[in-house]
């Protein structure tokens, strides 16, 4: 353990504000989602716990705030701190479960892809590609609009769009790995490709794979939240961040603003801290740079 | 050439046929249209009679075909909601959403790629870091987002610029353009800015990238040794270079741009090809969301094949194959 | 400890030190070397790779980039010390009075300019020639570095060259300018070995004509026999030896040397074995306390572990630094 402490990544981490802040937001919201029920007084979804004299309180700093609710509440009396915990559980959630699926299958079918070769590796990045070609939002949307809303649609239609770029990373290490002389050996020796798999290709191909991973969980939240705008996204009774933006969205034009400006606050604390500690994790991965 | 151009040509057509092939499979397999058409208190024959209207009492694969070759003269039949052909509903909206992505676009490119090559060239300055800093968090907000807290600002609260449409039009080359009004642009800035904020920080990440990646080069430091001051090494040498990578994903991101203007114009209610989509995926009217995809992809597939053309014409080691 | 300069010096560089501070220790790449090189002479720079030989030459122009920096010393061209020149001085005289001939010619030349715009720009920097006059000087030098139809050429992209053009391109650049001094950091390890004779001839017959100077960096001590005046050879960011060449190569003082000169396969005896210096460069983060080249030394005794030795004259024109320099006639 104080190996990894005198290391130079713990040195490099130790000094980069961007690594350091990132990882405490990502670790504020880990927190967040896992405590995040337990503390606060109301349960925004358990209608007995509500009072429709409470609707429209602002936050608590303005004129008619209630220390209650410290950032006000929504047109159902909803505490939108209380809210913002549970939505954050929802949209941490699908990020987190729609990354580890679009991994896991990403990079079976670049494996298979790399080692397979001929007509199943054409086939598969054939898809790849034209997949690439159009922006994943448009390709989220249209796969919702057509299987409807719904948690697990929302999680197919991410990883029907995450797995590309974990299938070309994976291939393109497997192809360059079984080309090397000492993984010909082995094969001729009579090792499995299992063995090949786990001892060349995996530990190559793992650091751009962590730094990939954790980028995508970010853009899965931006994109999900999107698509719940949009109203295809998660249904009415498990609202992620997104889906709390949209609906505080019709009533901002009377100025009631607190109801979909916090969410997104909440997000974008969320993505801005994966993507500073990712970037952070890029620069420390990356052999080229040392 | 004339072989590289009906490569590409055939290639387009393969994906082309590919997305037909997927729209066509999903949209058959969500809901019946059939429904969309008929009054509620429609008799069984009467549905029956709708059914065999719409070609829905055919097999699957006969549909396709039916489906291809009107596609392929151009009939993409009416929308349910409109009752009018889906393609001139899509068509009359394009503009709108033309102009703003390229408002956008250009939006994007003229404050990114200056500050990206300040923040490559001197990446340890203060300036420069507060720059990253700043294109981190444009790539980490929702765009919806950062609209609505703009409607807020600068509509609702301060009132300064409209929160909602299009502004009026003048007829260019016979098309309804609402850049050619002054109130044109003052609608169009919002959502324009919005828009633009997503490219803008990509773009700015790029450049930045590209510069530092080109400052490695020997061929900077062989410059520098000919006598070259740090100022032509960078523009002159380094620049050109360095974007490369940029020009690749321009095409990206334009296409990302069409895509996104479907959220922006659905929130500043801006009368594209956008918020149609949107609008027709929750009536269900299906031939209008055919038509969106489709021409899209079109889009999508030609942009890619001009962004390779220019490509080579960048970079003198490229030749088109 | 050091010759005398005298009126003949182009460059005298004395003590030289440039470091590199990295997070894993300081790494003393050039650690107090020192030269001079006369007018229209050409030195050798000798030594394994990584010792540090291109940092000297890199050092010489100033083109030290963090987490590099020169340390100490003196870098004196015709009594000016560069190492103290300020970015503008030394920009005036970088392609100028001194130039620079990479080792690869792949990367050396910016992909998306044409060779004549990249030799062009040599000339707008440094002289005050109008358009025709530059055009009609890179067409004679491209010639005269053996490319035909030069007009033709000028117009073409780098990767339209071969590797051996490209290096004769990089050439006449680095002699448009007339430079006095020459500094070619491997210029042909990088190219095929049949390629390699004729680029040595080129440069050669280049300084020849027009009365440069040249430092020649290179591992290759057969390409520096051939080529070069004098010889000084470098182990670990120090020079162990130094002297004319013919001298150098007949009677190496130092074991290393020795071991250089050792190691050139003979060609009258094909079938004999490879002799190779045992052991491996030391980290030069961690130098080992004594003489660097100690643990690899067939000579090696108590004190070398103990004292670092100095340069000492071996004869009137050779210095060594070693303990226990070879005499001539001994073997190994």
């Amino acid at each position: 353990m104080t190996g990894f402490f005198q290391s130079e990544f713990f040195h490099n981490y130790s000094r980069s504000a961007s690594a350091i802040i990132g990882s405490a937001l990502m670790l504020t919201f880990a927190v967040a989602v896992i405590a995040g029920p337990f503390l606060v007084a109301q349960n925004p979804y358990d209608i007995a716990a509500l009072n429709l004299m409470d609707s429209y309180k602002p936050p608590v700093w303005l004129d008619g705030g209630d220390p209650q609710f410290p950032l006000g509440t929504d047109g159902q009396g909803r505490d939108v701190w209380a809210s913002i915990l549970y939505g954050a559980r929802i949209s941490v959630f699908i990020g987190l479960v729609a990354m580890i699926a679009s991994c896991t299958i990403g990079t079976l079918l670049g494996l298979i892809a790399g080692f397979y070769g001929g007509i199943v590796d054409s086939v598969i990045m054939r898809i790849a590609d034209i997949q690439l070609s159009f922006p994943s939002i448009l390709i989220a949307l249209f796969l919702m609009s057509a299987v409807g809303t719904g948690v697990d649609k929302v999680l197919i239609a991410l990883t029907a769009v995450g797995w590309v770029v974990y299938a070309r990373t994976v291939r393109g290490s497997t192809l360059s790995e079984i080309k090397k002389e000492y993984v010909q050996a082995a094969k001729v020796a009579g090792l499995p490709n299992t063995a090949i798999i786990r001892k060349h290709v995996l530990p190559n191909v793992l650091t751009p794979l962590i730094v990939i991973a954790t980028i995508q969980v970010g853009t899965f939240v931006l994109i999900e939240a999107s698509l719940s705008f949009l109203g295809v996204g998660v249904p009415i009774t498990q609202p992620s961040l997104g889906l709390l933006i949209k609906n505080g969205f019709d009533v901002l034009f009377s100025g009631l603003w607190w109801t979909s400006v916090f969410p997104g606050v909440a997000i974008m604390m969320l993505v801005f801290g994966i993507n500073l500690f990712g970037d952070f994790l890029r620069d420390e991965l990356n052999p080229r740079l040392k | 050439m004339l072989g590289y151009l009906l490569k590409r040509l055939i290639q387009m057509a393969l994906v082309l046929w590919v997305v037909s092939l997927v729209v066509f499979l999903m949209m058959s397999f969500t809901g019946d249209p059939v429904f969309m058409i008929v009054p509620i208190d429609a008799t069984d024959a009467e549905i029956a009679q709708a059914r065999r209207i719409l070609g829905l009492d055919q097999s699957l694969p006969v549909q396709y075909w039916i489906f291809i070759t009107s596609l392929l003269q151009g009939d993409f039949g009416q929308s349910y909601v409109f009752r009018q052909p889906a393609m001139t509903l899509i068509l009359e909206r394009m503009p709108a959403t033309i102009e703003m992505v390229v408002v956008a676009m250009v939006l994007a490119v003229v404050v990114a790629i200056p500050l990206g090559v300040y923040a490559g060239a001197n990446p340890n300055g203060r300036l420069s870091r507060m720059i990253m800093a700043g294109s981190l968090l444009g790539i980490s907000l929702p765009g919806f987002w950062v609209g609505m807290v703009l409607i807020y600002l600068f509509a609702v609260h301060w009132g300064i610029f409209p929160s909602s449409g299009r502004g009026d039009t003048a007829e260019v080359f016979g098309l309804r353009v609402s850049l050619a009004t002054w109130d044109g642009w003052h609608h169009i800035a919002l959502p324009a800015i919005t828009l633009s904020l997503g490219t803008m920080a990509i773009l700015l990440r790029m450049t930045r990238a590209g510069m530092m990646e080109v400052a490695r080069q020997d061929y900077m430091k062989f410059a520098r040794a000919k006598g070259a001051t740090r100022h032509d090494v960078l523009y002159k040498h380094g620049l050109k270079n360095a974007l490369i990578p940029v020009v690749t994903i321009f095409g990206l991101q334009l296409g990302d741009l069409i895509a996104f203007a479907t959220i922006t114009e659905t929130i500043f209610s801006w009368p594209g090809m956008g918020k149609l989509l949107i609008d027709s995926i929750y009536r269900a009217d299906r031939p209008v969301i055919v038509v969106y995809l489709m021409l899209v992809a079109l889009i999508f597939v030609v942009i890619n094949f001009l962004v390779d053309i220019v490509y080579t014409l960048i970079d003198p080691r490229i030749t088109l194959k | 400890m050091m010759a005398t300069a005298t009126d003949n010096t182009l460059l005298d560089v004395r003590d030289l030190r440039t470091y590199f501070h990295t997070f894993s220790g300081t790494v003393k790449a050039v650690n107090g070397v020192s030269f001079q090189i006369g007018k229209g002479e050409v030195m050798g720079l000798v030594g394994e790779s990584g010792g540090g030989k291109s940092v000297v030459g890199f050092s010489i122009l100033g083109l030290i980039d963090s987490p590099g920096q020169i340390m100490g010393g003196e870098i004196l061209l015709n009594g000016e010390d560069l190492a103290q020149a300020g970015e503008e001085r030394l920009r005036q005289i970088r392609g100028r009075e001194i130039s620079m001939v990479f080792q690869d010619p792949m990367t050396s030349l910016n992909p998306l300019h044409t060779v004549g715009q990249q030799m062009d720009e040599v000339l707008r920097l440094h002289t005050d020639l109008d358009a025709d006059a530059r055009h009609r000087a890179c067409v004679e030098m491209l010639e005269s570095v053996g490319i035909s139809r030069a007009a033709e050429r000028l117009s073409a992209y780098p990767h339209q060259f071969s590797g051996g053009m490209r290096q004769r391109v990089v050439i006449a650049i680095a002699m448009l300018a007339r430079p006095r001094l020459i500094i070619a950091d491997e210029p042909t390890t990088a190219l095929d070995v049949t390629i390699q004779s004729q680029i040595l001839k080129l440069m050669r017959r280049q300084i020849a004509e027009k009365g440069a100077s040249m430092i020649l960096i290179t591992h290759d001590l057969a390409v520096v026999s051939e080529m070069a005046d004098h010889i000084t050879v470098l182990y670990c960011g120090k020079v162990v030896e130094r002297g004319r060449t013919r001298d150098l190569i007949e009677a190496p003082a130092h074991p290393y040397t020795r071991g250089l000169i050792d190691s050139i396969p003979d060609p009258a005896n094909p079938h004999a074995r490879l002799k190779q210096i045992p052991g491996t460069v030391p980290d030069i983060r961690n130098l080992p306390k004594g003489c660097n080249f100690r643990d690899r030394c067939p000579r090696a005794q108590a004190r070398c572990a103990e004292e670092e030795p100095e340069l000492h004259p071996q004869n009137a024109a050779q210095w060594a630094a070693c303990h226990y320099p070879l005499q001539p006639g001994d073997s190994a």
